[in-house]
C-alpha cells in the first residue's frame, strides 16, 4: 500500500511505547489517566498472578505433603476484596467522567468546520466557504467539527488528539479539540463502512495562525482554467469517492477515464453518446440514463443546486481532457484517488506552501 | 442393581451398559431423547463451528502480516472477518458451554435421569442445526461484509437486495437464539424442579448456579432479537422509518436493539465458563471452594447487571451525555462481581492440594488471561480513555482476552475435565499440558501486542494499515499460529484418547459432585436410583484407590449410639 509521507515531520510515529504524539489539549489528561490505570491494573494483575504461582508451588501435590480439604471462609477478606476494588472503580469512573465532560464542553469561541463523510472520503468545509479533503486548522485554537454522513456510519478519529466521534447519517454529531502543536497527523475512519474502510484516511494539518489564514485565502479560490477547475471540483464535490481516474477501474460507479466521447447502450437498450449533454444530465438526474452494469449499484445523488452550470461545464472539460490525454502525469499524480488500487485517500494537497515537500511514497 | 443404589462407588465392571452403545444405528442418535447424546451432538456441532471460525481467524491474521494486499482483497477480507466473528459468536461461544457441556452435565449433576423436557431439548438441537444452516446461507448468499454486528444503514443498503442482508442475518441469529431459549427454559425448569432431596439451592454445584443465571439471560434477552427482526422487516415492507435515515429513522436505534441482546449475550458466553472454573479450581486443588455464597451470588449479580450495560458499546455513537455517564457507572458495577470471583478462585488453592493436571493447567491459564481481559475493561469503561480507544485494536484485544482467554480456555479445560466421564476414556496428560502451554504462549503473543496497537491508534476492521503498525501486527500473526498449533494439539490429544485412551475410572479427579458417582461413561438412566446428596465440595470422604486409579467415596461412619451425642439424646 502506498501512503503519503510527510518526511519533514514524521509526525505520527509513536512517541512513546504506548502513544502517538500528544497533539491536543486532551492528550495530557488521557495519557496520565491511561498510565494510572496501567499501574492500577498491573498491581492487581501481579497480586493475582504472584498469588497463583506461590499457591501452586506451595500447595502442589507431592509426596509427603497433604493439604487440608476442609472449607475456609473469611468474611473480612471477602469484604476487603469487595470494598477496595469498589472504591478504586469509583475513582476511575469519576476521573473518566471528568475527562469526558471536558471533551464534551467546547469553549464559547470555536472555529467551526463542517465535515461531510461519505464512502470513502472526508470533505471539510471551512468558514470562508473553502472545501478540502484535508483538515487544515490553526494551532492553539479550539476547533469544532460539525459532522454529517451522506451514506453509512463513519467515525472521525485522530489518534494524536485522543478523540473520536461517530458520524451518523440523519444526525449531526460534534467533536471539538484544541491542537497544541503544529504538524501533520493521521485521521482514520474508525467505524466500519465497507470495502475501502481501511483506506478512508486523511490528514489533519495544524498550521500557525498566519499559515492557516494564508492557506484559507488560497483554498477558497478555484482555478481559473476549466480543466483544472473541473479537477478541483472532482476532488471536492465527492465525485472521486465513486469514480476513479484509472481506465476500467470500478470503485462504485464507472471510471471517468475512457468514457468521454464514447457511445454505449443504456439499460433501456438505447444508444447513448457520452457527451457534454450526457454529463450535464448525469450530474443533475443521475438515474435518468444509466449503463446496465451500474443500475444496481447506483446510489448517486442529484447535484441539482449543488453545482452551478459553469462548474458542470468545467467538469465536462476535465472529463474531455482525461480522454484526450491532455493532463500531464504530474497533474494526474496530484489527483488523489487515482494512484493505485489501494490508495484512494490519505492524500495531501499541494495547495499549501508548507506542504511543498510532500511526496508520494509507496511500495 | 441394588448394589448400585447402596454404594454410589460401584465398580464399572459391574455395569456394562452405557449411553454411548446401549442402542446402535443412525436413528438411535438422530432421534435420541438422551440429554447426554444431545450434548455430544452439540459438542460435535460447536467444535466444527470453532474449527471453521478458527481457520478464518488464521486467514485474517495471515493477511495482516503485511500492510498491503497479500492474498485477500478488501471485499474478501471484510467478508472473512465478518464470517469469523459471526461463526465464533453465534455458532460457537454462545452454545459452547451451556448446550454442549451443560446438556451433558446439568441432569447428571442433579442426580436426575434427564432434563425436564427431553423432546424440547432435541428440538433445540435441530433448531440450532437449522439456524446454523440458515445463518450461513444468509451470510454466503448476501456476501455479507458488515461485521458480526450488522450495523445499519450499511447492512440495509439496497446493493444487497430489497430486504437488505441485515434482515436475513438477524433472523438467522434469532433462530439460533430460539434454540438457546429452549435450552435455557429446560435448564431453569430442570434445576427448579428436579433437584434431588437434600440438594438445597446452596448445596448446588457452582456450575449449576452459573448455568441457571445464564439460562435466565437466554430466556429474557433473546426475544429482543425477534422484535428487531420484526421492526427491520416492517421498515422494509411498510416503509416506517425506524433505523433507516432515509425514512427519518435513526441508525443508533438499531445499535440499541442489537446490543440489548448482544451485551447480555456476552454474559451468556462468559458465565458458564466461570462456572466451569469454579468446579475445576476446587476439584483440582482438592479443597472446598472458598466463598461459595459469594461466587453463587456474583453469578446472579452478573446476570442482572449484564442487562443494564449495553450502552457502553455506543459511547462514541453520539448518545446523550447523561446516558453515557450512567452507562459508564453501570458498566463499572459489573466489574465487582467478576473481581470477587477471581479472588475467591485464587483463595480456593490456599492450603489445598494442587494437582497440576491438564484441566487445572487450563483453569490457571483462564485465571491469568481472564484477569488481563477484565482489568483492561477499566480503560474502556472509563469515558475519557474510551474516546481514544473505542473501535481500536485495544477493544479487539480486550474482548478476545475475555471471550477466548476466558470462555474458550474454560471450555477446553472443562472438556478435558469431563472428558473421562463423557467418553469413558482417559487422555494423555503430558500432551494435554503441552497444548495448554502452547495456547498460553500463542494467546499472549497474539493479543498483548494488540493492546499497544490500539493505544497507538490502529482502528479495528482494517484490511490495510500504515507501515508504522507492521511489527506489532507481525508478532500478533506469529502468535496466532502458535495458538492454532496449541489447539490442534489439544484436538489431537482428545482424538488419540478416543482411539487409544485407557479406560477411565468413575472418579479420576477425586471430585465430590454427583456426576462422578455414576460410571464413566454413565448408563442411559445415569443413576439406578437417586444418589445420596452430599456437599459438592467436601473432599474428606474421598480416598484414592490405586487399583482403580481413581477416587472412591467412603460414606462417613455415623454413630448410632446416643451416648456419643448426649446433648441430642437429651432434647
Amino acid at each position: 500500500m502506498s501512503t503519503i509521507a510527510f518526511p519533514y515531520l514524521l509526525a505520527d510515529k509513536p512517541e512513546t511505547f504506548f502513544f502517538p504524539p500528544k497533539a491536543s489539549t486532551f492528550a495530557a489528561e488521557n495519557d496520565f489517566f491511561y498510565m494510572a490505570l496501567f499501574y492500577i491494573a498491573l498491581f492487581f494483575f501481579l497480586l493475582i498472578v504472584v498469588g497463583m504461582i506461590v499457591f501452586v508451588i506451595k500447595y502442589r501435590q507431592r509426596p509427603g505433603y497433604e493439604g487440608d480439604p476442609r472449607p475456609l471462609h473469611n468474611n473480612a477478606l471477602e469484604i476487603t476484596w469487595t470494598v477496595i476494588p469498589t472504591l478504586i472503580v469509583c475513582w476511575i469512573f469519576a476521573r473518566g467522567v471528568y475527562g469526558y465532560m471536558e471533551m464534551m464542553r467546547a469553549p464559547a469561541e470555536t472555529i467551526d468546520i463542517n465535515v461531510e463523510a461519505r464512502k470513502w472520503n472526508w470533505l471539510f468545509e471551512y468558514p470562508n466557504g473553502a472545501r478540502d479533503p484535508v483538515l487544515h486548522i490553526p494551532n492553539d485554537k479550539a476547533i469544532r467539527l460539525r459532522m454529517r454522513s451522506v451514506d453509512v456510519l463513519h467515525c472521525l478519529y485522530v489518534p494524536a488528539f485522543r478523540c473520536k466521534t461517530d458520524v451518523v447519517p440523519g444526525r449531526v454529531t460534534q467533536l471539538w479539540f484544541q491542537p497544541i502543536r503544529e504538524g501533520t497527523f493521521d485521521i482514520f475512519c474508525a467505524e466500519y463502512c465497507g470495502d475501502q474502510h481501511s483506506e478512508m484516511l486523511t490528514k489533519v494539518v495544524v498550521h500557525s495562525q498566519e499559515d492557516y489564514e494564508a492557506w484559507l485565502a488560497e483554498a477558497v479560490k478555484p482555478p481559473i482554467a476549466p480543466v483544472a477547475h473541473g479537477q478541483w471540483l472532482y476532488e471536492r464535490m465527492g465525485c472521486k469517492s465513486c469514480h476513479s481516474l484509472e481506465p476500467n477501474k470500478v470503485v462504485v460507479g464507472p471510471s471517468f477515464n475512457g468514457s468521454y466521447g464514447k457511445s454505449f447502450r443504456d439499460s433501456k437498450g438505447q444508444d447513448v453518446s457520452f457527451d457534454a449533454n450526457y454529463v450535464r444530465e448525469s450530474v443533475l438526474a443521475p438515474q435518468a440514463v444509466m449503463r446496465p452494469e451500474f443500475v444496481k449499484a447506483s446510489q448517486m445523488p442529484s447535484f441539482q443546486g449543488k453545482l452551478k452550470e459553469n462548474e458542470i461545464t468545467a467538469i465536462t472539460a476535465f472529463l474531455q481532457a482525461l480522454e484526450d490525454g491532455n493532463i500531464s502525469d504530474e497533474e494526474m499524480n496530484a489527483v488523489p484517488a487515482a494512484e493505485s488500487t489501494e490508495n484512494t485517500t490519505g492524500e495531501g494537497e499541494t495547495d499549501s506552501a508548507a506542504q511543498a515537500a510532500e511526496q508520494v511514497s509507496g511500495n | 442393581m441394588s448394589a448400585v443404589a447402596e454404594s454410589p462407588t460401584h465398580s464399572h465392571s459391574q455395569v456394562t451398559e452405557n449411553y454411548l452403545f446401549n442402542t446402535k444405528g443412525f436413528l438411535s442418535w438422530a432421534l435420541t431423547l438422551d440429554h447426554k447424546r444431545i450434548g455430544l451432538m452439540y459438542l460435535v456441532g460447536v467444535m466444527s463451528s470453532f474449527l471453521v471460525g478458527g481457520l478464518l481467524a488464521l486467514l485474517i491474521r495471515a493477511e495482516l502480516f503485511t500492510p498491503g494486499e497479500l492474498f485477500l482483497n478488501n471485499k474478501q477480507f471484510n467478508q472473512v472477518f465478518t464470517l469469523h466473528g459471526a461463526v465464533m459468536v453465534f455458532l460457537f461461544i454462545i452454545p459452547s458451554v451451556p448446550a454442549a457441556l451443560g446438556n451433558f452435565l446439568v441432569p447428571v449433576m442433579l442426580g436426575a435421569k434427564d432434563v425436564a423436557f427431553p423432546r424440547l431439548n432435541l428440538c433445540s438441537f435441530y433448531l440450532w442445526v437449522g439456524g446454523a444452516i440458515f445463518f450461513l446461507c444468509a451470510l454466503f448468499y448476501t456476501g455479507l461484509d458488515t461485521g458480526w454486528t450488522f450495523y445499519t444503514p450499511y447492512s440495509s443498503s439496497s446493493e444487497f437486495g430489497t430486504m437488505g442482508p441485515v434482515v436475513w442475518a438477524t433472523m438467522g441469529v434469532f433462530i439460533l437464539g430460539f434454540s438457546s431459549i429452549f435450552t435455557g427454559l429446560n435448564f431453569i425448569v430442570t434445576i427448579n424442579t428436579m433437584r434431588p432431596p437434600g440438594m438445597a439451592w446452596f448445596k448446588m454445584p457452582l456450575f449449576l448456579w452459573a448455568t441457571y443465571s445464564t439460562s435466565i439471560i437466554q430466556v429474557l434477552a433473546t426475544p429482543v432479537l425477534g422484535i428487531t427482526v420484526l421492526l427491520l422487516a416492517a421498515e422494509r415492507v411498510l416503509k416506517i422509518g425506524i433505523f433507516d435515515p432515509h425514512l427519518n429513522g435513526d441508525p443508533v436505534t438499531y445499535q440499541h436493539f442489537f446490543w440489548f441482546y448482544s451485551h447480555p449475550a456476552v454474559y451468556i458466553m462468559i458465565l458458564p465458563g466461570m462456572g466451569i472454573i469454579s468446579e475445576l479450581m476446587s476439584v483440582h486443588s482438592h479443597k472446598s471452594i472458598f466463598g461459595y455464597r459469594f461466587i453463587a451470588y456474583s453469578s446472579v449479580a452478573i446476570a442482572i447487571f449484564g442487562f443494564l450495560v449495553w450502552g457502553h458499546h455506543m459511547f462514541t455513537a453520539g448518545m446523550a451525555e447523561v446516558t453515557t455517564v450512567v452507562f459508564s457507572a453501570l458498566t463499572f458495577s459489573v466489574s465487582i462481581p467478576s473481581a470477587i470471583k477471581v479472588f475467591n478462585w485464587l483463595a480456593t488453592m490456599y492450603k489445598g492440594t494442587v494437582y497440576l493436571n491438564t484441566p487445572m493447567c487450563y483453569a490457571l491459564n483462564f485465571l491469568f488471561l481472564f484477569t488481563i481481559g477484565g482489568l483492561t475493561g477499566l480503560w474502556l469503561g472509563a469515558l475519557s480513555t474510551d474516546r481514544a480507544l473505542h473501535d481500536t485494536y485495544f477493544v479487539v484485544a480486550h474482548f478476545h482476552y475475555v471471550m477466548m482467554g476466558g470462555t474458550l480456555v474454560a471450555f477446553v479445560g472443562g472438556l478435558f475435565h469431563w472428558w473421562p466421564k463423557m467418553t469413558g476414556k482417559m487422555f494423555n496428560d503430558l500432551w494435554g499440558k503441552i497444548s495448554c502451554l502452547l495456547v498460553f504462549i500463542g494467546f499472549n503473543m497474539t493479543f498483548l501486542p494488540q493492546f499497544v496497537l490500539g493505544s497507538r491508534g490502529m482502528p479495528r476492521r482494517y484490511a490495510r494499515y500504515l507501515e508504522e503498525f507492521q511489527v506489532l501486527h507481525q508478532i500478533s500473526t506469529a502468535g496466532a499460529f502458535v495458538l492454532g498449533a496449541g489447539l490442534f494439539v489439544a484436538l489431537g490429544v482428545l482424538i488419540h484418547s478416543l482411539m487409544r485412551g485407557r479406560r477411565a475410572p468413575n472418579n479420576p479427579w477425586g471430585a465430590a459432585t454427583l456426576e462422578w458417582q455414576c460410571t464413566s461413561p454413565p448408563p442411559f438412566y445415569n443413576f439406578a436410583s437417586a444418589p445420596s446428596v452430599t456437599d459438592p465440595y467436601d473432599y474428606l470422604p474421598l480416598k484414592y484407590i490405586s487399583e482403580e486409579e481413581g477416587w472412591v467415596y467412603i460414606s462417613p461412619t455415623k454413630s448410632t449410639d446416643p451416648q456419643a451425642h448426649p446433648e441430642i439424646a437429651k432434647s
